[in-house]
């Protein structure tokens, strides 16, 4: 049998109460990974306003749309994911970390065809660069902060793939039921703050100005 | 200690409500507000944060310590923005005509 | 856990032997003194290339060093020396052993990510390493962009991925402690029971968390530019250089007091302990903590007053700086004011504490000067600065470490070292650090800029000076190197409690066993009640 409360604590509560509280701390950190990165894009946006609304233009506001739908499809399977531990329902709990698994992998699919659209205009910034119009060198900079924080993104999509599969298999074992359902709640935490991000990134960047003037 | 009613109706409510959130801040950014899209753009994804928090993550039963941490995170970078923004708004008055060659803002 | 029979008594150190309980140990003791020999590694490491910078400058000449390995030089020992030796110091060492002790827990809350993190900081410095043997780095500890991103033709690409490994090892310890802090004290231990020492690692620790993630997408960005060719911070490309500076400085300054916070705390243990006296207003220090882990976030312009920053946010910032010194004089007058009427004890601990006092008050006043927006224009780059900073980073940080080394030694090796020539090192450090830098004060005031292999002659009197103090703050950190490693051997065995010190560390046996107690402590005083013991 598996010891459920490791050594360093008193009871099986101290240790979820200093695991939940260590995750929303990490979560913090994640926050402040981003905003590093997107006070630098508030930054360059308020300075080119014109070539930022241009450059995101390019992006496919479809293809952007749709996949901020599907992660937060992800996000509410994830959420059913962690309820079904609680209550007990193992086959459940299987179920809807394989869905939760399934939409991210969806997601990773449709950014990566956006890449690679992005590839054949010719925006990923570097050598192979071009675009026509007074503000091309700003465009660039709005391409590289693009892809530094989709990139990154995607990087945390990745990890949290990795985990999702872990817990599927260990899910499949019979793990996390009951009171033992914690670990599931923490990869809902990573995996909704991971949305989160996004849903910050997708008015940024796809939304910067539509109106078209 | 582990109260499971059954929050199926809560998430997709919240599922629900996040979704119309998207399609209003896609349909606003078709419209011409001046600086007031950023504003709402930001505000919508904001709520958005907050929905998924509050029901998903469930930091609206959390203990008191989480909304703290979370709230130190955002505190924290209310300060980057806030006096890093400090010198960009104000950098007017040094003219640098290479950084500042957008056009003004509509 | 039956122990077998030994002639010794079962402790951390020899319940399991050979290098395997090390490498995957996960006793938060273990972890500490792993943490304390590889920052003696890089402390040498940086100490190298400090003593090679001193030789240089002995004469106005640069007839030592080309510049680009000068530059190198400066460069790798503000790298080693900040990010692998002063930021994990106190914290990572003694933060480590201590905060489960000191709270009456049995390890801290993550102790596989605490074991992690030991092997981040590892991996971080085999990067930095690397970078040194293949050539170093030339851009100064500071990477500002554009030269270390568009530029420098050395292996900062290398150097950066070493500090952004670091960065995790630093979170993952602050987020340790911040939690263990929060959820494992023992019973009776209100937070106003918790020693001074626990309160100033949980600042550090939020400033270790929430700051230390801007630096590390920062430097990413710079690896970005330079790999491919993109102007993030290029100005040719629509880039500001200021920005970088802004994000390196949000992390940055506040890591000052990630050097000196703990540094504080320390100081506040070996005052009341060897001064034999309850602390002189409690809370205002535990508070004055938590006001400069936050106030230290809102003063990061003032690296910036003559890059071009906007004039407003230079007032702001100067004022916000002016106000971060309020906390840090509230702690120095506490200690002061817990001297009066103590019973002295000048052991070598002690010494080192006192030392801190002063040397920190010198740091932080000549802060101020450079807090002030007109003299700052005068004094930006040069060996001023210089000064400034060593004071409070070696006259400070350092002082503590060492103070810290030599109070929980017999904690941690459960022998005791020689009084003796631990008072010689103490006050030859205290001479050899004074003699070091107080002519750099000077030189920086007559205009003497940092960063440069050579200089005017009328520089060389206070430039001999300097270098002769190096020598003799060289000895000073070598013969602790040399009596401690003896008594590991030939010190007499230390009793549980050598100072009669107050606090839950000092209740276990020296050294402490694997799980610290017995059983579950119940705190039922606040802490250093030396007045009753008397």
């Amino acid at each position: 049998m598996r010891r459920i409360v490791e050594e360093q604590f008193e009871d099986v509560h101290q240790q979820r109460d200093a695991a939940t509280m260590g995750m929303w701390l990490f979560i913090a950190t994640e926050a402040l990974f981003f905003g590093g990165l997107l006070f630098a894009y508030a930054v360059y946006r308020g300075a080119y306003y014109r070539a930022f609304s241009e450059a995101s233009e390019e992006m496919s506001i479809v293809l952007g749309g749709v996949n901020t739908a599907v992660l937060l499809c992800s996000s509410f399977s994830m959420a059913m994911a962690v309820q079904s531990a609680k209550s007990s329902r193992g086959g459940r709990l299987v179920f809807f970390l394989a869905l939760t698994a399934v939409i991210g992998a969806v997601f990773l699919a449709i950014k990566f065809t956006e890449y690679y659209e992005h590839y054949q205009h010719h925006l990923v910034p570097g050598t192979h660069f071009q675009f026509s119009g007074p503000h091309a060198k700003q465009v660039e900079l709005f391409m590289v902060f693009y892809f530094v924080l989709t990139g990154m993104h995607a990087v945390h999509m990745i990890v949290g793939l990795g985990m999702l599969i872990t817990l599927v298999i260990l899910a499949r074992r019979g793990r996390f039921l009951g009171e033992d359902y914690n670990t599931v709640e923490f990869g809902g935490l990573y995996w909704h703050f991971v949305d989160i991000v996004w849903v910050f990134l997708f008015p940024l960047l796809y939304l910067v100005d539509r109106s078209g003037q | 200690m582990s109260e499971t009613h059954d929050a199926t109706r809560e998430y997709t409510v919240t599922f629900a409500v996040l979704l119309i959130l998207l399609g209003v801040t896609v349909g606003v950014s078709y419209l011409n507000l001046g600086w007031f899209n950023a504003f709402i753009a930001v505000g919508i994804a904001a709520t958005k944060m907050t929905l998924i928090a509050m029901f998903f993550m469930h930091a609206r039963s959390a203990r008191r310590m989480t909304l703290v941490v979370v709230f130190a995170g955002l505190f924290w970078l209310g300060i980057l923005f806030t006096l890093g923004l400090s010198d960009y708004l104000t950098r007017w008055s040094l003219p640098s005509p290479d950084v500042w060659t957008g056009q003004p803002r509509p | 856990m039956s122990a077998p029979a030994r002639s010794l008594p079962e402790n951390y150190l020899n319940v399991r032997l050979g290098w395997k309980s090390w490498f995957f140990t996960r006793d938060h003791k273990r972890i500490a003194v792993m943490f304390l020999l590889t920052i003696t590694l890089f402390f040498f490491i940086g100490g190298t290339f400090a003593t090679l910078i001193r030789l240089e400058l002995m004469t106005p000449e640069g007839d030592m060093f080309q510049p680009e390995t000068y530059n190198k030089l400066f460069s790798m020992h503000g790298i080693v020396m900040i990010f692998f030796f002063l930021i994990p110091s106190v914290p990572a060492v003694f933060g480590n052993f201590l905060v489960p002790l000191m709270i009456g827990a049995r390890d801290l809350a993550f102790p596989r990510l605490n074991l992690l993190s030991w092997y981040l900081l590892v991996i971080g410095g085999t990067c930095v390493l690397f970078s040194i043997l293949t050539g170093g780095v030339d851009t100064g500890w500071t990477f500002y962009t554009p030269y270390s991103s568009q530029f420098s033709n050395t292996h900062v690409v290398a150097a950066v991925l070493g500090i952004f490994i670091a960065g995790f090892s630093s979170i993952l310890t602050g987020l340790n402690f911040i939690v263990t802090i929060h959820r494992m004290r023992a019973p009776g231990l209100t937070w106003f029971r918790l020693p001074l020492f626990i309160w100033s690692t949980y600042a550090t620790a939020v400033i270790m968390v929430l700051g230390t993630p801007v630096v590390a997408i920062t430097l990413a960005l710079v690896a970005v530019e330079r790999i491919a060719g993109v102007g993030i911070f290029d100005p040719r490309l629509g880039g500001d250089p200021l920005l970088f500076q802004h994000l390196f400085w949000f992390y940055s300054h506040p890591a000052v007091y990630i050097m000196i916070l703990p540094g504080m705390g320390v100081v506040s243990e070996l005052i009341t302990t060897h001064a034999r006296r309850r602390i002189f207003g409690y809370s205002f220090i535990a508070f004055a903590s938590v006001a400069i882990a936050v106030l230290g976030f809102l003063v990061w312009g003032h690296h910036m007053f003559v890059s071009g920053q906007s004039q407003y946010a230079g007032m702001v910032f100067s004022f916000l700086s002016f106000a971060v010194a309020v906390p840090s004089a509230i702690k120095v007058f506490n200690w002061t004011a817990t001297l009066y009427k103590g019973s002295i004890a000048f052991v070598a601990p002690m010494l080192y504490a006192l030392g801190f006092i002063g040397l920190f008050t010198m740091g932080g006043l000549t802060g101020l000067f450079l807090a002030t927006l007109a003299i700052d224009v005068h004094v930006t780059d040069t060996y001023f600065v210089i000064a400034h900073f060593h004071y409070i980073m070696v006259g400070g940080m350092v002082m503590a470490y060492m103070g810290a080394l030599h109070h929980w030694w017999p904690k941690i090796s459960g022998r005791l070292y020689h009084e003796g020539w631990a008072q010689f090192s103490a006050l030859t450090i205290f001479v050899g650090f004074n003699l070091t830098f107080f002519p750099q004060f000077i030189l920086g005031y007559m205009g003497m800029p940092r960063r440069y292999h050579a200089y005017p002659p009328e520089y060389q009197v206070l430039n001999v000076m300097s270098t002769a103090g190096a020598s003799i703050l060289a000895v000073g950190y070598v013969v602790p190197l040399i009596y401690l490693i003896w008594s590991l051997w030939y010190g007499p065995k230390a009793p549980a409690n050598p100072w009669g010190a107050t606090g839950l560390e000092w209740q276990t046996p020296s050294p402490p066993t694997t799980h610290n107690f017995d059983q579950t402590p119940v705190v039922t005083e606040e802490a250093y009640s030396y007045a009753k013991n008397r």
